[in-house]
């Protein structure tokens, strides 16, 4: 890892604990007396504040796990630095681009 | 009439590389440690055993194992805490090269804190100029902290990360390289953080503990790496570390 890398993970972590909170709070007391996609999207359609949250949620994510994975393959496969490297930045790319659809389409599609 | 003798069973990694188990009975006696039980051994029961002591108080840093699975000074470490059913496991220190026996290759472990920076280089002030530092001064006391490493390699050996990646340069050196960087006469402090970012340098420690929970005097490794990653990662946003 490289102090970047460092900092990113650092602080990708840091983001992620209020919002994985928030996220499950709210998920908890909204399934309370059952819940339907309507009524999700209801709540997300248009809305600023939740699309900001989850924009902010899926990027940390997945810059959190590439650099993670980036690591692990070091560590337990013979990869070497750059393969390691592609391979993670790539995922960065592949789980913020699956996120940021999903935010998509319960926010403004 | 005096008890009868208790005898110990030990088995000792024998060879190089490729080695196998071999062993060994050897009288208890009360105070003593496992150092004396491998002297014993070589001693009277196996002139060729290869091991490595020098000052036997702990100081010198040279008669790591693996006790039991568990990498210790041998020196220091008395039998009657380690022992498990009259048993004791010894191999040579773990994460090195074996020579023979109980004994390793430090020349990687040595060469990791040559590849941190963890040695003086003076700066370029007039000569017979002192720098003053006061013993109350906070880099005087991190330097305090870090430097009464003893180099036996136990945190080396029980290290994961040292085993898992064999560019990293592992807790010895980055607490060296540390408490040099909290030498203030030092004449170039960004080379040590430079040393110690590039590759398998201190991000890589997961800051585990593992080295603290096993250094024998009682220094904390993962402590200066977290120092190195913190004053790294500022010199780095100052745009101090090319
Ligand atoms: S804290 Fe870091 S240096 Fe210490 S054992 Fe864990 S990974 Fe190794
Ligand atoms: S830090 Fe502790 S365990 Fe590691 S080499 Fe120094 S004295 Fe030994
Ligand atoms: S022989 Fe010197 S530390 Fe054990």
């Amino acid at each position: 890892m490289t102090p970047l890398s460092y900092a990113l993970q650092r602080g990708t972590a840091m983001l992620m604990a209020p919002l994985i909170v928030i996220h499950l709070a709210v998920i908890i007391w909204a399934v309370q007396g059952g819940l339907s996609a309507e009524e999700i999207l209801s709540r997300t359609r248009g809305s600023l504040p939740w699309g900001v949250f989850y924009g902010l949620f899926v990027l940390a994510s997945a810059i959190h796990a590439g650099i993670g994975v980036q690591t692990i393959l070091r560590e337990w496969t013979p990869l070497g630095r750059l393969a390691s490297a592609n391979i993670g930045h790539g995922l960065i790319v592949v789980l913020w681009a699956l996120g940021a659809r999903a935010v998509y389409a319960v926010v403004w599609a | 009439m005096s008890a009868p003798e208790r005898i110990l069973q030990v088995d000792i990694r024998r060879g190089g590389e490729a080695g196998d188990y071999e062993r060994f009975e050897v009288p208890e006696r009360e105070n003593q440690t496992v150092l004396d039980v491998v002297t014993y051994i070589q001693r009277h029961l196996d002139a060729a055993l290869a091991y490595r002591f020098s000052c036997r108080v702990g100081v010198c840093g040279s008669c790591a194992m693996t006790v039991n699975g568990r990498p210790r000074w041998t020196c220091r470490t008395h039998v009657a805490r380690v022992v498990r059913g009259g048993k004791l496991t010894l191999a040579p220190l773990a994460n090195l090269p074996v020579i023979r026996d109980l004994v390793t290759d430090m020349t990687p472990f040595f060469e990791k804190w040559q590849a941190a920076r963890g040695r003086f280089v003076p700066g370029d002030g007039p000569r017979g100029e002192m720098a003053a530092v006061s013993p109350g001064d906070k880099q005087r006391m991190a330097a305090s902290d870090a430097i009464e490493c003893i180099n036996c390699g136990v945190c080396h050996a029980a290290c994961d990360v040292v085993s898992w990646r064999e560019d990293y340069l592992g807790p010895a050196a980055l607490n060296r390289a540390w408490a040099a960087w909290n030498d203030v006469r030092d004449g170039d402090r960004n080379g040590i953080l430079r040393a110690v970012t590039s590759g398998g340098g201190c991000h890589t420690c997961h800051t585990h503990q593992s080295c603290a929970e096993h250094c024998p005097v009682s220094l904390n490794p993962t402590f200066s790496i977290a120092g190195l990653k913190r004053e790294s990662l500022k010199a780095k946003l100052r745009g101090e570390l090319k």
